[in-house]
């Protein structure tokens, strides 16, 4: 289940967003973070992957196969992805919005398995209280978990997910990347997450990548990308990188002066 | 560990038990509907207990022709007509309102109507017909292409670059004047006689059934509804939002494709039949969509009763008003179709202060 981008060009109409993009060898398991400051071409590069944007040139390989050209919903079945917009004014409950998602690849008829499937999703993300509740009633931070619940439902090989974190509180976010952790060690899952905060980057994620202008500036374990000079000058703030009394990675930043 | 289990275990008995409860409903209407038919079979100026039309229902001749007659082909044609287009009515608004994502969305508010209304009155006043048909049917098949057309306008504005779900009702309102005013040309252009008929043409009447338009509207609906049923997860997706959908892998500018054509024959042949009918469109997707929420799998086959419950009730109505005298469903249903479409204005603007 080893995920490969291969010199990716994307972009809309005459504007290319991507240019020359390889991330190679994901392994199956690996949580990536793909961090970059506004506008640099993250949520582009995950459309890019799962077929909502078409790549101009470039390969995505999925388990040996190129998949670039297969099939939206062909490619749904392999690649999840969570885009950022959320919240809307269906009235549907929690439980069904998460079923609605596992129901696109899974057939018409509603099994026992596919309650089950739901349920423990639900669960797994401590959003069971919520089961019954209208979407249309839940906060940001709510709809954003639910959000999270409907791509992981899928269980699919690659997951995508553009700013998980961003409408939610410190202890949401720890809990929701927890979620995303275990569910990778777990399932082993390719997982792809564009996050702002570098300090939850660094806490959670095994591999990170920075994208700056639609070109990959640096890719490799957390620590090291942290360490970067590239880090400082694409998010134009000065940066130390310190280890925390418990060994954590902290990432101190101030505006240049 | 365990308290998790219990936890899934209560969530997926919640389901099973809302699901069984929207069935329920779904039989609930499906019984006020048959209720309804009977009680529609059974008004009318000549007055006959209901036992007895039930005794003609099942055995046309068991009490002379003269009954025969009346309630197989007068009573009949109207109460299954206005079941039919109540059902078609309400599931192409049910279906619009989900595609365009907007609760406004119906053949009556997009100007489907209208365009119906100017395809009748150019065949009453000008005897000016589209395509070729035979006398009878002249102004049945102007409405209908015109509706057509109507909705295939619709559906290329769709596919136009930033027309969001707001500019399509704009677009509505648009289609909804243009047609009003040529068919204010029409009238000033036509006799007297052929005024009255396109008045009595535009209150919407269900005084026009036959059994052949039953026919094919009844063909139109088994065709539809197993189409739309096809597609109940995508629609039901496109509900959380046009871009969530996209994520799921749904195909949303092919989805909307497929159902706006699905929708265009049902709004077109439920006009062409009845002429103006306001508000079914609205007021039977709004009710389907409180008890049952938005599933598409219930959401819209509820649509369908409900809509044909209210027209069938409103048949029910106009001619219970004054006895001896049946008013034009349009106007009836109009009257009901206000107050609601007030109240969805006032809901979603609490929605969005809230």
């Amino acid at each position: 289940m080893t995920l490969s981008l291969n010199q990716l060009v994307a972009g809309y109409g005459p504007r290319t967003i991507l240019s020359d993009v390889s991330i190679p060898d994901i392994k199956p398991g690996c949580f990536v973070g793909l961090i970059g400051p506004n506008a640099s071409g993250k949520s582009t590069l995950f459309k890019t992957m799962c077929g909502l944007v078409a790549a101009r040139s470039g390969e995505v390989w999925l388990n040996g196969e190129d998949i670039t050209n297969m099939r939206r919903q062909d490619r749904a079945k392999h690649i999840a992805y969570m885009p950022q917009a959320f919240g809307c004014n269906a009235l549907l409950s929690v439980f069904e919005s998460v079923l609605l998602a596992l129901k696109q690849t899974t057939g018409w008829r509603v099994k026992s398995e596919n309650l089950d499937q739901v349920a423990k999703t639900l669960a797994d993300l401590n959003l069971g209280h919520l089961a019954d509740r209208g979407i249309a009633d839940l906060s940001g931070g709510q709809a954003q978990m639910v959000a999270v619940a409907q791509t992981l439902v899928r269980q699919p090989e690659v997951i995508l997910l553009d700013e998980p974190t961003s409408a939610l509180d410190l202890h949401h976010q720890l809990s929701i990347m927890n979620s995303i952790k275990l569910e990778t060690t777990r399932r082993k899952p390719v997982v792809m997450a564009a996050l702002h905060d570098l300090n939850l980057a660094a806490k959670f994620c095994d591999r990170l990548v920075l994208l700056r202008d639609g070109q990959i500036l640096a890719d490799g374990p957390a620590d090291r990308v942290l360490a970067m000079p590239e880090i400082g000058e694409t998010y134009k703030v000065d940066t130390d990188l310190e280890y925390t009394r418990r060994g954590a990675l902290y990432v101190d930043a101030r505006l240049t002066a | 560990m365990t308290v998790q289990t219990n936890d899934t275990l209560a969530m997926r008995k919640a389901y099973i038990s809302q699901t069984s409860r929207r069935s329920l409903m779904l039989l609930i209407v499906s019984t006020l509907l048959m209720a309804s038919f009977l009680i529609d079979v059974s008004t009318g100026p000549g007055h006959y207990p209901l036992s007895t039309v039930i005794d003609v229902f099942l055995d046309p001749l068991s009490h002379g022709v003269r009954l025969k007659v009346i309630v197989w082909d007068y009573r009949l044609p109207v109460a299954v007509t206005a079941v039919l287009v109540g059902a078609l009515l309400a599931v192409a608004g049910a279906q619009m309102q989900t595609i365009l994502n907007n609760p406004l969305a119906e053949p009556f508010t997009l100007g489907v109507s209208a365009a119906a209304s100017f395809g009748a009155s150019l065949a009453i006043v000008m005897g000016i017909s589209v395509v070729p048909v035979i006398g009878g049917l002249l102004v049945t098949t102007n409405a209908f292409v015109f509706s057509l057309l109507t909705c295939g306008f619709i559906l290329f504005a769709t596919r136009l670059k930033g027309v969001g779900s707001e500019t399509m009702i704009l677009f509505g309102i648009a289609i909804f004047f243009t047609f009003s005013a040529l068919l204010s040309l029409m009238q000033y252009w036509a006799s007297e006689d052929q005024i009255s008929r396109i008045v009595f043409w535009m209150m919407g009447s269900l005084s026009r059934a036959s059994w052949e338009k039953i026919l094919l509207g009844t063909i139109l609906l088994c065709i539809a509804i197993p189409f739309s049923l096809l597609r109940t997860w995508p629609m039901t997706a496109l509900r959380m939002g046009e871009a969530t959908a996209e994520s799921m892998g749904v195909n949303v500018a092919r989805l909307r494709v497929e159902m706006l054509i699905c929708v265009s024959f049902l709004a077109a042949t439920a006009v062409s039949f009845v002429g103006t009918v306001g508000f079914v469109g609205l007021v039977g997707p709004h009710i389907a969509r409180l008890l049952v929420g938005e599933d598409q799998r219930f959401f819209i086959p509820l649509s369908a009763l409900v809509g044909a419950l209210v027209l069938s009730l409103t048949s029910v109505i106009s001619k219970s008003i004054t006895p001896g005298i049946i008013y034009p469903i349009g106007i009836i249903t109009s009257l009901i179709g206000v107050p609601v479409f007030v109240s969805i204005i006032l809901s979603t603007r609490k929605e969005r202060l809230s």
